[in-house]
């Protein structure tokens, strides 16, 4: 604004000498853009397309026979393990999530029980990583306080078929862990965004508060949902750390799979194949984050 | 009628709070059990040994990790404040036009998995480690973009909430210079801000553990795991005292949010 009012005036009124001193002075700001800009195209822009070119490009030339890796059974395994473990913890963390925001509907926002959440949300949700597989290395891990209460209380081994902590199953659990959080971040505000007025309006017309529930609050809710739920699917897909200090070994799912491509030269006998993986899951990452902001733009049209 | 009648009634709340509330507690509680655990019951034997001389070699790279990690938040914040912040200025009083394209870059680090940024981020810090070395303090770089779309929110409201045109032009008027500007005139009324931006940027450089563990630089995150190895209760207890501080800084951050929103 303050930019554009003295250029007009100045084109207006005074004539040529004064625009060119203003242009030049707004050269100069653009010159203010530029550490930034570097910095961005340095560490974000370049990192991007080395990771995603380096799957399809070798020695300087577009090289597509690398993504035939994609097709790979063990690479098919592991998308399909990722995929599956991304869209239970999702849908879990997503009902759990909505049922714990619907209970902090009630309470004041500047409350003590939902600046605690809010804090305790944010904590498990974004900054849990390692932290969380090893609290539950501590509660279900093999000597874990709650396996041994198990054990010694009821006679229970939670472990009979096998120590399924390390593996697959053994993700679950802590993904949920940090899902469930997630969800209230993310769904709270549509469910705040909710007027009560529409409530009053269902009721002086007769309506039922179930009656507001089925016909106003859920259709209005179910975009924020479903573009919550679409969230929640793209942070356990690309979620790292947890897996990687649960189960030290293997590579079970495509992020782990990219660690053992990353640090083992060649794999399955490829090159690049962290490339050709890391190119895989921006495409699957991508595509979902496209639908979130697709499906949370028709949602923000009851949240003005 | 308040947006609590939309709520749950209270005894759906209190069924719904006790029971997610408890099966959240139980990892922790869980923890917290397991680090107080010796052969005979409980006592604080594992606490203590956090400062047993005799112990020290073991718990040397949790303390390594924890200093570098510290180092790195310092840098981190630096760039928050001496690059974005600063940056976000000029967006938001010169180039109003570009907000909507800022924006979109700035939150692109949420759509692009921290894996994903490390296999090309691999030969971008082979360059770096030829010229500035293989010190931890370099992952600063990589910290800076990861912390964006958190730094960005926080200052961002903070600008919203103030008139940031306004002043600009009434301090320009009265003959202020824009580094005057910037620094003597906005920067005190971003402050909540720019608190909550660095708070933030804290919380993340403190929990990253993917960049650091596969570019082979020692932080916290990753001393827990190669300590945790060695001795499973030392990565317990370190884990309980990071969530905990963790939880405190989001806490100070909701309230200073809260202060800049009621300006």
């Amino acid at each position: 604004m303050s930019t554009i009012a003295p250029e007009l005036v100045g084109d207006a009124v005074v004539g040529a000498p004064r625009p060119r001193r203003v242009r030049r002075r707004a050269d100069l700001a653009w010159l203010g853009l530029v550490p930034f800009a570097a910095y961005v195209l340095a560490f974000l822009a370049l990192p991007t397309v080395l990771a995603v070119g380096s799957g399809v490009v070798s020695e300087g030339r577009l090289d597509l026979g690398n993504l035939s890796a994609l097709a790979d059974p063990v690479i098919l395994r592991t998308f399909w393990n990722s995929t599956w473990l991304s869209l239970l913890t999702a849908l879990v963390g997503a009902v759990l999530g909505a049922a714990v925001c619907y209970a902090l509907l009630g309470l004041a926002e500047t409350g003590p029980v939902r600046t605690l959440v809010d804090a305790a949300s944010g904590v498990l949700a974004q900054f849990g990583g390692v932290m969380l597989a090893f609290a539950f290395i501590a509660t279900i891990g093999v000597q874990g306080i709650v396996t041994q209460f198990l054990l010694q209380t009821f006679g229970i081994n939670i472990f009979a078929d096998g120590t399924w902590i390390y593996d697959l199953p053994g993700l679950i659990l802590p993904y949920v862990y940090f899902q469930v959080p997630l969800m209230v971040i993310t769904f709270m505000p549509a469910l705040v965004a909710l007027r009560p007025q529409w409530l009053e309006a269902n009721l002086t017309l007769g309506g039922t508060r179930a009656s507001f529930w089925t016909h106003v609050g859920l259709p209005v809710l179910a975009p924020s949902f479903l573009a919550s739920l679409l969230l929640l699917f793209a942070n356990a897909f690309s979620s790292y750390a947890t897996a990687a200090a649960l189960a030290s070994q293997g590579s079970q799912i495509v992020t782990l799979q990219i660690r053992t491509a990353l640090t083992s030269e060649t794999l399955l006998g490829r090159q690049n194949l962290a490339g050709v993986l890391a190119l895989g899951m921006v495409v699957v990452v991508g595509l979902v984050m496209w639908g979130y902001s697709a499906v949370q733009s028709r949602a923000a049209r009851w949240q003005s | 009628m308040s947006a609590a009648a939309l709520g749950a009634g209270r005894p759906t709340r209190w069924v719904i709070g006790v029971a997610v509330g408890a099966v959240f507690a139980i990892p922790l509680v869980s923890t917290l059990l397991y680090t107080l655990r010796d052969d005979q019951g409980y006592s604080l034997d594992h606490w203590a040994g956090l400062f047993d001389p005799a112990r020290a070699y073991v718990l040397r790279p949790l303390w390594t990790g924890l200093a570098n990690s510290l180092g790195l938040a310092a840098l981190t914040v630096v760039l928050v404040l001496g690059l974005l912040a600063p940056t976000m200025i000029l967006i938001n009083l010169r180039f109003p036009g570009l907000r909507r394209a800022f924006e979109f870059v700035v939150l692109l680090p949420i759509s692009i998995p921290a894996i994903v940024l490390v296999v090309g981020l691999a030969p971008i810090y082979l360059v770096i480690g030829r010229t500035l070395g293989t010190g931890a303090w370099t992952l600063a770089f990589a910290y800076g973009i990861t912390v964006l779309p958190f730094a960005f929110r926080a200052i961002q409201a903070s600008i919203d909430a103030i008139d940031a045109v306004t002043l600009s032009e009434a301090a320009r008027s009265l003959g202020a210079s824009w580094p005057d500007v910037a620094l003597r005139v906005l920067a005190p009324n971003l402050r909540p801000g720019l608190l909550a931006a660095s708070l933030i940027s804290v919380a993340v450089v403190l929990g990253e553990f993917t960049i650091a563990s596969l570019l082979n630089r020692q932080v916290l995150q990753t001393a827990m795991v190669v300590v945790g190895k060695i001795d499973a209760y030392a990565a317990a207890m370190f884990t309980l005292m990071s969530l905990a501080f963790v939880f405190v800084l989001l806490v100070v951050i909701g309230r200073v949010g809260r202060i800049g929103a009621a300006r």
